[in-house]
């Protein structure tokens, strides 16, 4: 759906980004992960035309993306706000006749988007009358009401608050499952191993790690096994030998979990048979690095000095 | 082009429903009527009728002075003392010393300032009675003295039009109305653009926009819808204004005269002009009212009317355009109303200069100050107004044109400029700008 070739952008003596290149595939979620200020919001306003690479391109289906193909995205930037004395209903309509709707169906949908969330009643109120979380919901409409294929989304759960995220959560599913092309720009990272098929991670003006979430996690296992079994831990980690090497492990009434890497090529096959005429074997489970792991980890690979760097909020 | 037409749309119609703009419209001709109905008012109305008692102990006036409806006299040849007059029903005390043929001196001693009218009316009064008795210690006839006595009226004519007097002090004058309109329109206006830009950026309701359309429409919008607003305000004003003027000026009439009596508009001109005459000695005579109207006929069929209208709306819509992108730019480099002082001095600076070499380009139209202000496109459409209201600029068309030309592309110029610094500004946030900083925005690339 959208590529992203060789971007180049500097603003001054700054270059925020440096030959930034990726890749959407239609019809997927995908997460812009990287810490503060690594280019990430550039990035955003260069795909959305907000403002114009030095170099390189960006492709909508194929071909170099042009003015009118604006109206094909809807984007909810991360500083956003709205008129505060304009009228919700007023407003929205204005925001939707911005992205070439008609008057007439923009209202209609408006409506109907208005009674969904049952808040009709704020139609005629200002928007300064409405709290943070309201006004959120009201631009969070505002930004998906003309149905574009591309949802571009900054931060969309920040001023949220459980339920709404959740809500905001629901809806993004549902317009993936219709086929809406979305990225999602977050630091939380829950929401990306929830929601999110493919990543790209920025970090100082370069794209650091990228690909679908499901090969990017199997790439940052390392060989690690959770193992529970009853028995003589020392037994086991002598049954060990070379296969593997004990990492840690805890014992609870009787019973082991134990934290196993595997060594010179083994595979589980080869510890499993190794230990188990010295243990009761009582399950096995692969550990597999979570997404705020891989930040980090991808991040502080980079340089060590800058790990904690904008890592969560 | 439809979006930047919603975008206008939206600028006019916010701030006209606005409900300070209705306030705005109805409280400015008000004031500026109420005003001026208030002083002439204020400065002709009597608190009733003035006794006004002469001490004139060299019996030179006593039982000479005419009274009027408005004032009587009371004669004494003794001086009154302080706390006598004080007691006294009187409202004010002449004192006429007895060498006033010598030193043409009198006191007048009040409880309450007696008002202009009275004042003059009083000096007029004595004055004739004075010249009079002066004329009678030197045998000289009064109808001598008549023919003697010269009251000279300077005519003026510009050899360009033969035949024709010329008025063009006046003109002038009309013209720095003109200019002084643009003057406060620009400045009004152009720091609602300001306001507005910095609005949507404190809102962070800009990122949303410009996603959308192009800040370069973003700003134009903004700049043409308040123009608008502007311009409706503005005709409103001189609509309502004209009806309140008639309206206040019947009323002035009707409270002087003490009768409701209606006439025709010419007619109340007249009325208006004697009223000031009253006021200014300088054309106390009958025929000067009717001549004053004589000369504002006259400068009316001279003036090439539609010629001055259509150039004052270029010259207002220019200098509005020209300044109200620089307006937009400053609210788009800074975060807050605090931070705007820096860029705004270079802004008001050339307004400030302009206003004032436009006041003595009503004296000397044709100085060299007014020639280089009336090109230069930061001071021409306030200068160039004085100078089109004389006529001087229809004699110079060749500088005439270069001046609007000029202003034009100035602002071509300052609205790209304004569009380079817009669409970085307002995406910047937390970050005191300077000079240097705005110059670097100036070649980033879209």
């Amino acid at each position: 759906m959208l590529a992203v070739e060789n971007i180049v952008k500097r603003y001054g003596d700054h270059l925020a980004l440096d030959g930034v290149s990726l890749e959407v595939p239609k019809g997927k979620i995908f997460g812009l992960l990287g810490p503060n200020g690594a280019g990430k919001t550039t990035l955003i306003r260069i795909i959305t035309r907000i403002t114009g690479p030095d170099s390189g391109r960006v492709l909508l289906d194929g071909h170099p993306m042009t003015a009118e193909d604006v109206v094909r995205m809807g984007y909810l930037p991360e500083e956003r706000g709205l008129y505060k004395k304009m009228k919700v209903g007023e407003q929205a309509l204005y925001l939707a006749q911005l992205k070439g709707m008609e008057k007439r169906e923009a209202t209609d949908r408006l409506k109907a988007w208005f009674a969904r969330w049952d808040m009709a009643h704020w139609w005629n109120k200002k928007v300064e009358e409405l709290s943070k979380g309201m006004a959120q919901k009201v631009q969070f409409i505002t930004t998906v009401l003309h149905q574009p294929e591309l949802l571009i989304l900054d931060e969309p759960f920040s001023g949220f608050d459980p339920i709404n995220a959740d809500l905001i959560r629901q809806e993004i599913l549902r317009m993936s499952a219709e086929g809406t092309t979305i990225m999602l720009s977050t630091h939380n990272m829950g929401s990306v191993e929830e929601l999110c098929d493919h990543i790209a991670l920025v970090d100082r003006s370069h794209v650091v790690l990228s690909g679908s979430v499901k090969d990017i996690r199997k790439q940052y296992s390392n060989a690690t096994f959770r193992v529970e079994f009853t028995g003589n831990a020392v037994a086991f980690a002598n049954a060990l030998a070379y296969h593997g090497e004990l990492l840690e492990h805890r014992e609870e009434d009787g019973a082991c979990t134990a934290r196993v890497k595997l060594l010179h090529g083994a595979t589980l096959n080869n510890v499993l048979a190794a230990t188990l005429p010295a243990a009761q074997i009582t399950g096995v489970r692969e550990e597999v690095p979570g997404m705020h792991e891989i930040f980090i980890r991808a991040v502080s690979n980079q340089e060590p000095a800058t790990v904690a760097v904008g890592t969560t909020e | 082009m439809d979006k930047i037409k919603l975008i206008i749309w939206r600028e006019f119609i916010t701030r006209v429903r606005k409900p300070s703009f209705l306030i705005m419209t109805i409280l400015g001709p008000l004031l500026l009527v109420g005003g001026m109905v208030l002083v002439s008012f204020l400065g002709m109305q009597e608190n009733g009728v003035q006794h006004i008692v002469v001490i004139d102990k060299a019996q030179l006036l006593t039982n000479k002075l005419k009274e009027s409806s408005d004032v009587k006299f009371f004669y004494e040849q003794a001086d009154l003392s302080d706390s006598v007059f004080k007691a006294s029903p009187y409202n004010a005390m002449v004192e006429v010393n007895p060498l006033v043929l010598e030193n043409n001196t009198i006191q007048i001693f009040y409880k309450n300032l007696p008002s202009i009218t009275v004042q003059n009316y009083l000096s007029k009064e004595i004055e004739s009675v004075l010249e009079r008795e002066k004329l009678r210690l030197n045998n000289v006839d009064p109808d001598t003295y008549r023919k003697i006595k010269t009251a000279l009226k300077v005519q003026l004519f510009d050899i360009e039009k033969a035949g024709k007097q010329s008025y063009d002090q006046i003109k002038a004058g009309l013209g720095f109305g003109f200019g002084y309109l643009i003057f406060l329109f620009i400045f009004l206006y152009g720091a609602q653009v300001m306001r507005g830009v910095m609005e949507e950026k404190q809102n962070r309701v800009v990122e949303v926009l410009i996603s959308s359309v192009k800040p370069f429409q973003l700003m134009m919008g903004k700049i043409v819808g308040v123009a608008m607003v502007g311009l409706t305000q503005f005709l409103l004003w001189v609509a309502l204004t004209l009806v309140l003027g008639t309206v206040g000026l019947s009323f002035a009439k009707d409270a002087i005269s003490g009768e409701a009596v209606q006439q025709p508009a010419a007619q109340m001109t007249t009325q208006l002009q004697e009223q000031l005459g009253d006021q200014a000695p300088a054309v106390d005579t009958p025929g000067a009212s009717a001549e004053m109207l004589g000369v504002a006929m006259q400068v009316w069929d001279e003036l090439p009317v539609t010629w001055i209208i259509l150039l004052f709306l270029f010259y207002f819509l220019g200098g509005y355009l020209l300044y109200s992108s620089l307006f937009a730019a400053t609210g788009a480099a800074v975060d807050s109303e605090t931070d705007t002082q820096q860029f705004m001095l270079p802004i008001t600076v050339p307004m400030i200069i302009a206003i004032m070499i436009a006041q003595t380009a009503v004296y000397n139209p044709d100085g060299p100050a007014v020639f280089w202000c009336s090109i230069i496109p930061f001071t021409s459409p306030v200068v160039m107004m004085v100078r089109i209201a004389t006529g001087n600029a229809f004699s110079h068309p060749g500088e005439l044109a270069l001046s609007m030309v000029l202003l034009v592309a100035t602002f071509f110029f300052t609205t790209w400029l304004a569009g380079r610094i817009y669409r970085t500004g307002i995406l910047m946030y937390g970050k005191k700008v300077t000079w240097k900083e705005l110059g670097k925005w100036l070649f980033y690339k879209g």
